[in-house]
């Protein structure tokens, strides 16, 4: 399991902990012509699934890519900061009879916990699976919301 | 078969470099496949996750089967990037057969993000003897 922490959001926590490893990662795999690095985006070794994390001013969208899950094999839960999604993808076996010539699809159970940078309102996180993506949608609490000041002159 | 209980391996999505150039801006990445094929049929499971049935082009063209999918998630301009691992682009993936595909019957069914394709084999394509006449 990994956990990535982004503490001081927006980008400061991305340059604690296992950031320095993605960042070796990321220039040897430029070195040798790896896809990673220079488009924004970055994918950690090693971590399943990969998480596309962004926020408004009203909360919270975590997206996953995570296909052919049956959704009571897929766990989403929120504690306090802490989001994690576990589950268990599964491949069913084809006939006895068949002769496999590629197999690349992986099979397996999978866990993730992620530090969420704001103060969310769990009871109203909605979490939506469709077409093999995981949206999951966390309102932010009404104290973590960017509040507008009223300025008297 | 993977044992139930095993963690999953992840594997990183893997680009596509076309001989081609795109008309269209982004991304193009391979889909992972499983092929596996008995006496009847010839089947194809790749992974196309975002991928909605009316965004799949299927076509076999001579020995070529082309598989693409165009994935309909945007995220809204409004929102900000807090963490990015990965990206989002077409899937494109071809392959060259070598049986005889009876073409009419091509069953494609898409389920969380997972594209089944089944191939309905010819019998063996049978050497076709030409008779020449004489005169």
């Amino acid at each position: 399991m990994v956990i990535r922490r982004l503490e001081n959001w927006p980008f400061e926590g991305l340059m604690g902990g296992t950031a320095d490893l993605d960042r070796i990662r990321r220039d040897l795999g430029r070195l040798f012509g790896g896809q990673t690095g220079g488009n924004g985006w970055e994918a950690p070794a090693g971590v399943f699934p990969l998480l596309n994390v962004s926020h408004d001013s009203e909360n919270v969208y975590v997206r996953s890519e995570i296909p052919g899950v049956i959704l009571d094999q897929l766990d989403v839960s929120v504690t306090g900061r802490s989001l994690t999604i576990s589950g268990e993808r599964a491949i069913p076996d084809e006939k006895s009879s068949v002769r496999y010539h590629r197999r690349e699809r992986e099979a397996g159970k999978f866990r993730r916990q992620f530090n969420l940078p704001t103060d969310v309102d769990s009871d109203r996180v909605q979490a939506k699976y469709q077409h093999g993506m995981l949206m999951v949608v966390l309102p932010k609490s009404e104290k973590a919301k960017p509040k507008k000041i009223a300025i008297s002159g | 078969m993977a044992t139930p209980t095993q963690d999953i391996q992840p594997r990183e999505k893997r680009e596509v470099k076309s001989e081609r150039e795109q008309t269209t801006p982004g991304r193009v990445y391979a889909p992972s496949v499983d092929i596996f094929e008995d006496d009847q049929a010839l089947t194809i499971v790749a992974d196309m996750p975002g991928v909605p049935s009316e965004n799949v082009v299927i076509d076999l063209r001579d020995d070529v089967l082309s598989l693409s999918g165009v994935p309909s998630v945007s995220v809204p301009e409004q929102e900000e990037y807090l963490l990015r691992e990965y990206d989002t682009g077409k899937y494109f993936r071809q392959f060259t057969l070598s049986e005889v595909i009876d073409q009419a019957n091509i069953n494609a069914n898409l389920s969380n993000g997972v594209l089944r394709v089944t191939l309905p084999k010819v019998g063996p394509a049978k050497p076709r003897r030409i008779e020449i006449t004489e005169g």
